[in-house]
């Protein structure tokens, strides 16, 4: 993830919440994000003036895609509304190769002469570039689909509910945090809408509506005598659905190590807050980690951010052949390792696969943004690296014919490109509870809800921080830590894994803001497992003076 | 195109403001014209334009306040948008913390932020720059990737107390990474401008090959404290962070590096060595800044850090009201003293220690001490007895801003460097003792 990709909304708490979506668009009103727009015959007309210009100019091949984007925010602190923001951004963004080489343009004019001038103007700028151009593009075929379309299995779709009841739900929360004991509190939920219709001159028409929804807060305790704060994060996750998530039904509640409530698929924001403003003040008072070897319980909605930075980066196609070296960076896990087939890049158990089909899952789409069918595959097969992310440009570097389907852009505005699908360490095959697994542990910490991230450019070195810590002494929880940070090197941790509970444990948890690209996008990706132990990681202790 | 002229903005802005029936009003039009080209494996790999134009409006009755945008500019979309907003504004709880818009400023000289030369770059220009990049790296053996973003654009305020504020501005970023096509060697540089005459990709280009070149087959040396000389954008990531820090409400709160135990804030203590003086000036000639902020706020010269202690925090408009001071808006550019000392006159001063091009993924590791990790990058250099004796393997470190600035040994000269967390400064490399290094990546 990338600092980047945030915009701080003026006036919040510090390292409290920011915009988790790019703010482009218009600002409306609520109802108009319920409003039936372009109806999908025009949009097919719109789509046939682009394919039919661009052929003429010479492009070997054209995708357009024709975008409405609606975000809605609602922003509280303790009693008060900071802010409500509906907004919707509407245009099309047209991709062609020309002379061998893309282009790309974007306008928000979408009528018959708007969108050609802007087709012609992606033939120009792929025609500029291919002066220069070394490597011609080579697509993977896809099959054409025809005229088809797919939705987000929601239950309720969040832009219906009155943001009355939106802001009802985070001031009763914020109230009982304040109840509790909380300093200051901020709230928040983000709802998305994609609308988007894609074209391509292979022969797919894709209409689709795609929803995400991610409630989420901050409640700071201070204790002014010792000058010390902390900050306890919602354990909510950002997921693929429709307002039920947030129906917090006792079936989804688990109850975790060291009394901590974890949600699985619905989310009890108010039960949660309560929680958070008590165990605000464990953390403040918590002992002060002693640093050295510690064996590491990771509990899910802590180890996605681990995978996410570890594993789905690393796997990305482009990074490994250079395309990102000037930002993202490249990988360690180079062509060679995986052409060797016996690459340990975990130890047995260890077992990433890459999807994006995952009910409630972020990354779930039925075509991605160049029109493949989307898909599961293996990353990391009993241990060994077996495969890449790849789109349709790069897939055939793996003597692969058949794009993985991971192709994505933020917005109509922005060109597409590889982007991580919903990638997830799979449960453990014996049965096994988080209890059990920590029972075996001798000298331990359980980690809980990720905090602090850092990894270096080719992902060997990496720096997680977390945000409720409890020491396990002979198989027991006993009691909280703080000023905890874990170091370790990619492939030496992945073969440290000794334990994964099984399915019964396995959750999503995931990200609306991956970072990547020049100009920066942002992507929507979830990381799922179970509660998994890893022996011996270097654990430091990162209180300072100033 | 979607920059419109001082005349032009105040034309649609001032229709706007009459068609209010709300007590006030307050509309922003802002656009920009954008390009940008992105080349990778010595190839170019994507590139496009963007244009876009916006009007924001907000209206208010007592402290109940909505607001709307569009992208139409007819006289009925224009009505439409101000309806828009009233309607929001009548549905709105009231903000006990809602402001009224400012009445006119005075602002002082317009200062340079744009130059045509900028907003006049074509698709061939960008594909040259990239070829003038790739060219000399191909013929040593390097594969260059790199990213160039030109941006002009205009932002235009006025409300229905009589403020009217207007700024155009221009900016070209330029990347560069360059890896020995061994793999064992990266160098990376940055350059941003205003003036896009200033630019020179081929020039910037041949220092990342250079640093890629003497990087190669780096060493490792044991992690621990060691005295660094930090290039200008090195030192900009680190302190360029520390400002996000410097908002007088969150201290005020008890939740900032700035709040004091017991209550209160740590303005006007010394915080850091009495060296460092960093300042906000939006005429500076290499760093122009607009003279205005959002809502209209007047950007003034103002010291941020005087002789190591906190002059100046950031105040809202509401939070300066209940604490009875003026208002302090975001600065537009952080200028740091340097001092004449040339990176060769540090590193010939320095018996033991590391050079450093650049920090990469900083993130914060506690926001009470500004605590950040994060790694070398793109050229980290072992220095023994005044030479640079071998590149080094990548460190992370563990370090703050606070602490570091607590351990200055020397400031260099001025650079200024822009695209970082921090945004664009002005920063001297400098030289600090006991730096904090945790641990080695074996990234290239």
């Amino acid at each position: 993830m990338k600092r980047r990709d945030f915009i701080q909304l003026a006036g919040m708490g510090a390292g409290a919440m920011m915009l988790p979506f790019p703010t482009f668009g218009n600002s409306v009103d609520a109802s108009r994000l319920l409003d039936p727009f372009m109806d999908t015959a025009r949009k097919k007309q719109l789509a046939d003036i682009v394919l039919n210009t661009t052929k003429a100019l010479g492009a070997s091949y054209t995708d357009v895609r024709i975008g409405r984007y609606l975000n809605q925010s609602v922003v509280t602190r303790e009693k008060r509304v900071q802010g409500v923001q509906n907004s919707e951004s509407f245009g099309a963004g047209i991709r062609v190769i020309a002379n061998g080489t893309w282009g790309f343009a974007a306008s928000n004019d979408v009528t018959p002469d708007g969108i050609k001038k802007t087709a012609e103007r992606a033939v120009a700028i792929a025609k500029a570039n291919s002066k220069f151009q070394k490597e011609p593009v080579k697509l993977a075929q896809t099959p054409p689909y025809g005229e088809v379309s797919w939705r987000t299995p929601i239950v309720k779709n969040g832009f219906e509910v009155p943001v009355k009841d939106k802001v009802d739900l985070l001031l009763n929360a914020n109230a009982k945090a304040m109840e509790n004991g909380a300093s200051f509190v901020n709230s928040m939920l983000f709802l998305i809408n994609e609308q988007k219709y894609f074209a391509s001159s292979e022969g797919s028409y894709i209409d689709q509506d795609i929803f995400r929804i991610w409630p989420n807060f901050s409640v700071s305790r201070i204790d002014r005598a010792s000058g010390q704060f902390k900050n306890r994060s919602a354990f909510s996750a950002p997921v693929g659905m429709g307002y039920e998530y947030l129906d917090g039904k006792a079936e989804d509640k688990i109850q975790g190590p060291g009394g901590v409530i974890l949600y699985n698929n619905s989310y009890d924001i108010v039960e949660d807050a309560t929680l958070a403003a008590e165990q605000s003040k464990e953390m403040i008072a918590a002992k002060s980690v002693e640093p050295g070897k510690y064996d590491l319980v990771l509990e899910p909605s802590h180890l996605w951010l681990t995978i996410h930075e570890s594993v789905g980066h690393p796997t990305e196609l482009d990074r490994v052949l250079g395309y990102e070296a000037n930002f993202a960076g490249t990988s360690f896990l180079t062509l060679d390792k995986w052409q060797s087939k016996n690459f340990k890049f975990g130890n047995d158990i260890v077992n990433f696969v890459a999807d994006k089909t995952q009910p409630g899952s972020l990354g779930a789409v039925g075509y991605d943004d160049e029109g493949v069918k989307c898909k599961q595959w293996d990353l990391i097969k009993d241990g060994v690296l077996v495969n890449y992310q790849a789109i349709r440009d790069q897939v055939s570097i793996l003597g692969q014919n058949e794009s993985h389907g991971c192709c994505y852009s933020q917005s109509w505005s922005d060109v597409q490109f590889q982007r991580m699908p919903n990638v997830s360490l799979q449960p453990g095959k014996n049965r096994l509870t988080p209890e059990q697994l920590i029972s075996n542990v001798d000298k331990g910490i359980y980690i809980v809800k990720d905090g602090s991230f850092s990894i270096d450019q080719q992902r060997y070195n990496f720096q997680f921080g977390g945000v409720l810590f409890f020491e396990i002494k002979n198989g027991k929880i006993a009691g909280m830590l703080k000023d905890v940070a874990y170091q370790a090197n990619t492939q030496e941790f992945w073969n440290s894994c000794k334990q994964i509970c099984d399915e019964r444990d396995y959750r999503l948890n995931g990200a609306f803001n991956d970072g990547k690209g020049q100009p920066s996008q942002s992507n929507a990706v979830s990381h799922g497992s179970a509660t998994t132990h890893f022996s011996g990681v270097n654990v430091i202790n990162t209180a300072r003076t100033i | 195109m979607a920059i419109l002229s001082k005349e032009e903005a105040k034309q649609i802005l001032d229709k706007v403001i009459g068609f209010s029936k709300a007590d006030g009003i307050e509309a922003s039009l802002g656009g920009s014209d954008s390009g940008n080209i992105r080349y990778a494996r010595n190839s170019v790999s994507t590139s496009g334009e963007d244009s876009n134009i916006s009007l924001s409006v907000s209206t208010y009755f007592g402290k109940k306040s909505g607001a709307a945008s569009i992208n139409e500019f007819d006289d009925a979309s224009l009505e439409k948008v101000v309806r828009r907003a009233e309607e929001l504004a009548n549905l709105a709880p009231e903000n006990p913390e809602f402001m009224e818009p400012l009445g006119p400023q005075t602002y002082g000289p317009d200062s340079k932020t744009y130059i045509e030369a900028t907003a006049k770059i074509t698709p061939e220009y960008r594909a040259q720059a990239a070829a003038n990049s790739i060219e000399p790296a191909t013929k040593k053996n390097i594969t260059a990737a790199g990213y160039l973003q030109d941006n002009s654009g205009f932002s235009a305020l006025a409300n229905s107390k009589g403020l009217f504020a207007y700024n155009q501005s221009t900016s070209v970023n330029f990347t560069v990474t360059m890896r020995t096509n061994d793999g064992t060697g990266s160098g990376w540089t940055l350059r941003n401008f205003n003036d896009v005459g200033k630019l020179n990709t081929a020039e910037a280009s041949k220092i990342a090959i250079d640093k890629a070149l003497q990087s190669r087959n780096a060493k490792a040396i044991e992690p621990g404290k060691y005295t660094v000389i930090l290039e200008p954008a090195a030192a900009s990531d680190l302190i360029g962070l520390m400002f996000g820090g410097l908002n007088a409400r969150q201290a005020d709160e008890g939740r900032s590096f700035m709040s004091k135990k017991g209550g209160g804030t740590k303005l006007g203590e010394q915080l850091v060595d009495e060296r460092v003086n960093i300042y906000t000036d939006p005429w500076n000639e290499e760093l122009p800044a607009s003279v205005w902020a959002n809502g209209g706020l007047a950007r003034k010269k103002m010291d941020i850090i005087k002789n190591g202690a906190v002059q100046n925090l950031i105040y809202d408009r509401y939070w300066a009201s209940q604490k009875g001071v003026e208002p302090v808006p975001f600065f537009g550019n952080r200028i740091m003293q340097g001092g004449n000392a040339s990176l060769e006159d540090m590193i010939k001063d320095t018996k033991k220690g590391v050079l450093v091009t650049r920090f990469w993924y900083i993130r914060a590791v506690d926001p009470q001490t500004l605590l950040y990790t994060g790694l070398t990058r793109d050229g980290t250099f072992y220095i023994e007895n005044g030479k640079i004796k071998h590149p080094i393997k990548n460190f992370r470190f563990n370090e703050s801003p606070i602490i570091m600035l607590n351990n200055l040994e020397t400031l260099g000269r001025q650079q200024r460097v822009g695209g970082g967390f921090g945004g664009a400064s002005l920063i001297p490399a400098m030289k600090v003792r006991d730096f904090t290094f945790s641990s080695l990546s074996d990234a290239v």
